[in-house]
């Protein structure tokens, strides 16, 4: 049972959501990195995604492209990333999981990422550009070394794909709410709680829903579907102030931020 | 005895090793469908009589195969012979494949077109296409492209497409196909994208080869009957290497002809300096498929440079690296100052203006036609014509290229 598969098991029994922020890593350093994932945790974060910087990332918006190519303008490494998760890992009380293209995991060799990204902690890989059918390989590695791989699931799935999706993919689904990239959005389409509730009832995968989630409305309306809600651009947006807000006000906001969130899960 | 070198790729999308399928999952119905759709419409004559009328009345095919007589001469070797696409429609191989694609999109009933640009080669060879079928047409350019290719711009809004510049990472084409794919993940629904190359996620690689073969099959049958053989080498520029394999397809199986691709050079063998991710580059994943490519360590993709913005991508399409590590194609690179100088050349002497891209092949044939020698017979895809590149080509001459 990986870190992850155990947070959503007592999140569970006790009939709670799971709030999962989004941080890109290294934006716009580590330090910085670290304490917004301290700050995270303290506010009730469950579970952070990690997002490795991509020169390349297509299923990202604008917000998160431009969060990458600060990192990568500033050459900064996957070995120094992992370095820093390491020391963050052994402090914060929840998992950590990687947000990470299959290109960077190709290039690192699958097995030794998985083991690198293990050692310093992290208990899983979200990836983006995998599908199902070119899985096999990484999915088995995980499988072998108790390493989560979240797959995901779209609006324009087919319902039987969605469950061979649900079938492979370990420690929880991750359900993407509209037919785009990643970004902060008014509204929300209401057809996704039907899918997610479709899906739920057909299998034990937790699932959580991500992309364009920014606002306690749109909190209100999923919740009660889903076991967890992903927050990534509305958080990376205000991380981009840092350089004309400050440190101290950016983490201000975030921690309001993710209070009016979670408020809204439970209410 | 085994499977001839053409049987590819397979259902998933394989090359031997390289191609399948590295996209987001909101994209796989699309190219589930898509994938379909082009079955269904490759067993369909009436599809088939559509592109063939569209070719012959429309584009102008089939293009010559000239005898490049005066530039044979000046190299005094081997005989140049020059795959004239350069007279299509719009100038340029690629109008093949974007009427193809655009008959696909009328199939699955979408209205709405995008596609990325280079050279702008492509963005015209859509915006045309989508013009001649009523579709609605986005094209997203790097920056640095639009400044590079001005006159193509301008044609493609003439023709009523929207060009949109892209601002991000090398503002090249690398960029504009990461941008036109972040639109085709919102509009997937109602939009076809028209990629410009052999590259991309499955069936894209395969769909663009089958469109551009009609080049490597007109050359093939041309030289039959203008020379009573098959040449002994034909050569093709190789960016994403859409003409390339257009024009190696219906040869692979010949395996007495020689296969040159030649990748842009740039300034030098330094990362950064050129675009040659088959002589220079690694295995590794960009833009959807398995394939050669220029990555640092980290897999992060690197800046590539070259003279001509076709060729300035730092991947390229999985069946070319198939055929790099089969041995069935040879590839090489070649300089911007060896691609300037067969630029002036062939315009000189043979009073026809090659593009940039396509410069970079016509040096490589000089080149061969001096090591192959007389009696020796070179085919080489004259990809596009260069009239989009005199002001580029004015601004390196003042530069005093």
């Amino acid at each position: 049972m990986s870190a992850i598969d155990a947070t959503f098991e007592i999140l569970r029994s006790q009939g709670r959501k799971a709030f999962l922020p989004f941080v890109t890593a290294g934006d716009p350093n580590l330090e910085f990195t670290g304490k917004v994932l301290k700050e995270l945790v303290a506010r009730g974060a469950n579970v952070c995604e990690l997002g490795i910087p991509y020169s390349d990332p297509i299923a990202d918006g604008p917000v998160i492209q431009a969060s990458y190519t600060r990192v990568l303008d500033q050459k900064q490494k996957l070995s120094d990333i992992l370095q820093a998760a390491q020391a963050w890992t052994t402090e914060l009380t929840a998992p950590v999981v990687s947000m990470v293209s299959y290109s960077i995991i190709h290039r690192q060799g699958l097995e030794n990422y998985v083991a690198k990204a293990k050692a310093a902690g992290i208990a899983g890989a979200i990836v983006p550009d995998l599908l199902v059918e070119e899985s096999g390989e990484f999915s088995e590695i995980c499988r072998r070394e108790d390493f989560s791989l979240i797959q995901l699931v779209t609006p324009t799935t087919p319902p039987d794909r969605a469950l061979r999706i649900c079938e492979t993919s370990t420690g929880f689904l991750y359900f993407v709410s509209v037919t785009g990239i990643t970004g902060v959005r008014t509204e929300l389409p209401p057809e996704v709680v039907d899918q997610v509730g479709w899906l739920k009832e057909r299998t034990e995968l937790p699932i959580c829903i991500g992309f364009g989630i920014s606002k306690p409305e749109h909190v209100r309306m999923l919740a009660p579907v889903a076991d967890g809600l992903i927050v990534g651009s509305a958080i990376v947006r205000k991380i981009a102030q840092v350089e004309e807000k400050g440190e101290e006000a950016v983490l201000a906001e975030i921690g309001t931020l993710v209070d009016e969130l979670t408020s809204a899960m439970t209410s | 005895m085994s499977e001839p070198i053409s049987a590819v790729p397979n259902s998933s999308g394989r090359f031997g090793e390289f191609g399948g399928r590295y996209v987001p999952e909101t994209l796989t119905r699309a190219l589930d469908e898509l994938a379909d759709e082009y079955a269904k419409a490759k067993e369909d004559p009436e599809f088939q009589r559509q592109l063939t009328d569209l070719f012959n009345t429309f584009v102008g095919r089939p293009s010559p195969l000239y005898f490049a007589e005066r530039l044979t001469e000046h190299c005094g070797g081997a005989e140049i012979w020059l795959k004239r696409e350069d007279t299509n429609h719009t100038g340029a191989h690629k109008i093949n494949n974007t009427l193809g694609q655009a008959l696909l999109t009328l199939r699955m009933g979408k209205k709405r077109v995008i596609a990325e640009t280079g050279a702008g080669q492509h963005g015209v060879a859509t915006a045309t296409a989508c013009a001649r079928f009523g579709l609605e047409c986005i094209v997203y350019m790097g920056a640095e492209d639009i400044r590079r290719q001005t006159p193509n711009v301008f044609s493609m809004k003439l023709l009523g497409a929207e060009v949109c510049p892209v601002e991000s990472g090398s503002r090249t084409l690398r960029d504009a196909i990461n941008e036109a794919m972040r639109d085709w993940m919102s509009s997937v629904e109602t939009t076809h994208y028209i990629i410009g190359s052999v590259v991309g996620p499955h069936p894209f690689p395969m769909i663009v080869r089958d469109f551009q073969s009609v080049i490597g099959k007109e050359a093939r049958q041309q030289s039959l009957d203008s020379f009573g053989s098959l040449p002994d080498r034909v050569i093709a520029c190789v960016g994403g290497g859409s003409n390339a394999a257009g024009m190696f397809y219906p040869f692979v199986d010949d395996t007495e002809v020689e296969l040159l691709g030649v990748e842009a050079g740039g300034r030098g063998e330094n990362p950064g300096d050129h675009a040659s991710p088959l002589t220079f580059g690694e295995h590794g994943i960009l833009h959807g498929s398995y394939s050669y490519v220029m990555q640092d360590d980290n897999g992060q993709t690197c800046d590539v440079h070259s003279i001509s913005a076709g060729l300035d991508y730092p991947g390229v399409g999985p069946e070319h690296s198939y055929w790099k590590d089969t041995g069935r194609v040879r590839y090489t690179h070649c300089q911007d100052g060896e691609a300037m100088a067969a630029f002036d050349t062939l315009t000189r002497i043979e009073g026809i203006l090659p593009a940039l891209e396509t410069s970079h092949a016509i040096a490589k044939a000089m080149e061969s036609a001096r090591e192959l020698g007389p009696g020796k017979r070179i085919v080489v895809c004259l990809s596009g014509r260069g009239d989009k590149d005199s002001n580029e080509i004015a601004r390196l001459k003042q530069e005093g290229f």
